[in-house]
């Protein structure tokens, strides 16, 4: 019999268990079973419910009661204050302008979303099959099998708009029927979630959070394309997002969704899960293909594409998870009803992560077309810790960044394109005016020397020069010509490289000097980083006025380049200075400031070698 | 699993697992659980709620609790919210009246008045 009169639905993404919703978990059933009312609530484990910074959360139904930042010493409280005595505890519940908001559709940060791929994450339990088909899932597999053709199936997408997710924004319904209209023995159909941005997270979310959806999708996409067998590629680094999709495989066998004859149509279907190892470029289609055949990820030139010669050379499609995430959808509600969010070219609700200087960190899914500004401002909440919006960057190390007076241009495929970005995967990392651009820079080409498969030379060559300029420049060594030479190999390199790797890796470099090449400037000319984090282009001075004398810094100082005394203060060797920090940290009167700009005396001993070896 | 049928019984069956979720329900009964309703019984009512309503199969109802209510002499005290009609509260409750307003008010839609202590907002 059951007595369940509550929902307990505690966040397992990733995020919320490395925050530690797994030890609430446990004591939640402990402190239910002391209390006698282990049977009167349901404890769910979801996927990802999307604020990561507010985790671990969690959501009481059926009042809806949305709780952040949850420690286990709070647990008890909340059985007895809210379980027993029906009174949400207040404290733990997120507030807006002192107020507390009551429930958790009323959380701005949830506003502005529409879920789509999203729509059961973090509200079923991605463990069971029931849950999901409670929420309509499967019926839309059923109805395709048992009611439409594959040709019908293709159009029904292609009305919908739908383009892949994954980054480049190829339109879904063009892959399938070009794989439909090839004859074959054997077709193949690939789930792409080798997602490896830095500060991406959707892939993972999705698979995690609600994998039978995914599975549905590739199911529809088989049955269009005639293929008989699929393959999710999930990176090893994925280890949660691998074991739900194979748990959601082995439910779908077992209950029939999976195998001969499925909805009693002469579909027949199956999948299996490949783990990759860790290599970006296997994100990339071909190279994808090659390590699924067990070689080295290597990308191979375009033509053949996949959909004529893919894997085992047999015609294959290659989607990514979140692109399938919204197939299943489009069937249940229909094209038109998708068609209808969106811009002209981009249509239906795209899944950002986002990331950065932004204070509500997390997962979002909003329509094409919305703002940044209201998805770094309205979704995002604005700017962490007072700080001044500067930048964000989109589609990872293959996008762009955009600056302040872009915040009002629409997230579309074509229109961050013009702009020197790309959607890619959805990855948004949003920086605040401490940051200085040559060094995002630096840090996104350092990504993708470390990831070039070495295949191709421009890739493998190219950007490790780019490297070591852009090294040079935060060194304080940049010299004339230095910009102009990093935009003609980032051009080289855009056209020449075999995959997409490479032709997108100069994109961070190329964007950044396109909107503060005077940041890039006064780094080669002034020896300066105005953000003071290049620590070869800043220094660190103690203000006699404000210093007293304690000696606190002289102590901590890893390199004992301060000195001093009480009577006359303290000052650093600016020569011997590694700039790490520790003087400004224990400071007890903050008399310590960055100052940009290399200090004179640095200045000059750098001249002193540059000219020793221009002489030599 | 072969047919949608086969998929729409086990999705009927799922929904009513989930019904707490998705906040569709015909009638809410809030049982008082300040201190003084659980002094006067207010545990005992709510779990005769849930027996009965589990008991019945009756899935467009949800049992919730809420905190003190105001009026400590007639606790425990329990509210019958019903989408469209003005909420009825009933006061002094006990198991065995809970499983009377079960049978009349919430199967058959006639409100126990011997029970009632107020009716609306």
């Amino acid at each position: 019999m059951s007595l369940k009169r509550i929902d307990l639905l505690i966040c397992c993404g990733s995020g919320c268990i490395s925050a530690g919703s797994l030890k609430i978990k446990e004591r939640f059933q402990e402190v239910l079973a002391e209390k006698g009312i282990s049977n009167e609530v349901n404890i769910i484990e979801t996927g990802c419910m999307g604020p990561c910074d507010y985790g671990p959360v969690m959501v009481v139904y059926p009042e809806g009661v949305f709780y952040k930042s949850v420690k286990p010493e709070d647990v008890e409280e909340i059985v007895t204050e809210h379980f027993l005595k029906g009174r949400p505890v207040q404290r733990l519940m997120l507030k807006e302008e002192e107020r507390v908001v009551p429930s958790k559709k009323e959380i701005p940060f949830y506003r502005k979303q529409v879920k789509v791929a999203l729509a059961n994450c973090g509200f079923i339990n991605p463990e069971s099959l029931e849950e999901y088909i409670a929420t309509g899932g499967y019926e839309a597999l059923g109805t395709v099998l048992t009611t439409m053709n594959p040709q019908q199936v293709i159009d029904v997408v292609k009305a919908s708009g739908l383009r892949g997710r994954g980054g480049g924004g190829f339109p879904t319904h063009m892959k399938w029927q070009l794989v439909h209209d090839i004859e074959s023995d054997q077709k193949y159909i690939i789930c792409n979630g080798d997602e490896g941005d830095p500060g991406a997270f959707m892939d993972r979310s999705v698979l995690e959070g609600d994998p039978h959806r995914v599975i549905e999708g590739m199911m529809i996409g088989a049955y269009a394309i005639g293929a008989t067998k699929g393959f999710f590629y999930i990176r090893a680094e994925y280890p949660l997002a691998i074991k739900r999709i194979r748990n959601a495989l082995k439910q779908a066998k077992e209950a029939g969704l999976m195998g001969e004859n499925i909805f009693g149509s002469n579909f027949s279907f199956e999948a299996e899960v490949r783990t990759g190892a860790g290599a970006f470029v296997c994100g990339e289609e071909t190279a994808l293909i090659q390590s699924i055949q067990g070689e080295r990820g290597n990308p191979t030139p375009k033509p053949p594409y996949p959909a004529v010669k893919g894997l085992w050379n047999k015609p294959t499609v290659v989607n990514n998870v979140e692109t399938f995430a919204n197939i299943p959808t489009i069937f249940l509600r229909g094209a038109d009803w998708f068609a209808s969010m969106g811009t002209e070219t981009s249509k239906g609700t795209k899944v950002f992560a986002l990331t950065g200087d932004v204070n509500n960190t997390g997962l979002v899914e909003v329509p094409m077309g919305i703002t940044l500004r209201e998805l770094i401002f309205d979704v995002g909440g604005g700017i962490a810790n007072g700080h001044e919006f500067k930048a964000v960057q989109l589609g990872g190390p293959s996008g762009g960044c955009l600056t302040r007076e872009h915040l009002d241009v629409p997230v579309d495929y074509e229109t961050l394109k013009e702009r020197g970005a790309m959607m890619g995967s959805g990855g948004v990392i949003v920086m605040n005016d401490q940051k200085c651009m040559v060094n995002v820079a630096k840090f996104f080409i350092g990504f993708c020397v470390d990831e070039s498969c070495g295949k191709c030379s421009p890739c493998r060559i190219g950007l490790k020069h780019m490297y070591n300029i852009l090294d040079r420049i935060t060194k304080g060594e940049g010299k004339e010509g230095d910009i102009e030479e990093l935009q003609q190999l980032g051009e080289t390199i855009s056209r020449l490289s075999l995959c997409g790797l490479g032709q997108t890796a100069p994109n961070p470099v190329l964007s950044t000097i396109r909107y503060f090449r005077e940041e890039y400037e006064s780094h080669i000319r002034d020896h300066s980083c105005q953000t003071k984090v290049c620590p070869d282009l800043f220094h660190l001075m103690i203000d006699k006025e404000r210093c007293i004398g304690c000696s606190l810094c002289a102590r901590k100082c890893p390199v004992s380049c301060i000195s001093g005394s009480r009577e006359e203060k303290y000052t650093i060797s600016q020569t011997e200075c590694i700039k790490c920090g520790n003087c400004q940290d224990v400071c007890p009167v903050k008399a310590i400031d960055r100052i940009p700009g290399m200090h004179p005396d640095v200045l000059n001993r750098l001249k002193e070698k540059q000219n020793i070896i221009i002489e030599e | 699993m072969k047919t949608l049928a086969d998929l729409k019984k086990i999705r009927e069956k799922a929904q009513e697992e989930m019904k707490l979720r998705d906040g569709k329900v015909r009638i809410k009964i809030v049982v008082g659980m300040g201190t003084s309703g659980i002094a006067m019984g207010a545990r005992e009512v709510m779990k005769t709620f849930l027996e009965e309503i589990s008991n019945r199969n009756l899935t467009d109802v949800i049992v919730t609790q809420t905190g003190e209510k105001g009026l400590s002499s007639m606790e425990p005290l329990v509210d019958v919210i019903e989408e469209g009609k003005p909420k009825v509260t009933y006061g002094n409750m006990t198991p065995e009246k809970a499983r009377r307003v079960v049978a009349e008010h919430i199967v058959n839609g006639r409100v126990v008045s011997d029970y009632v202590v107020s009716t609306g907002d």
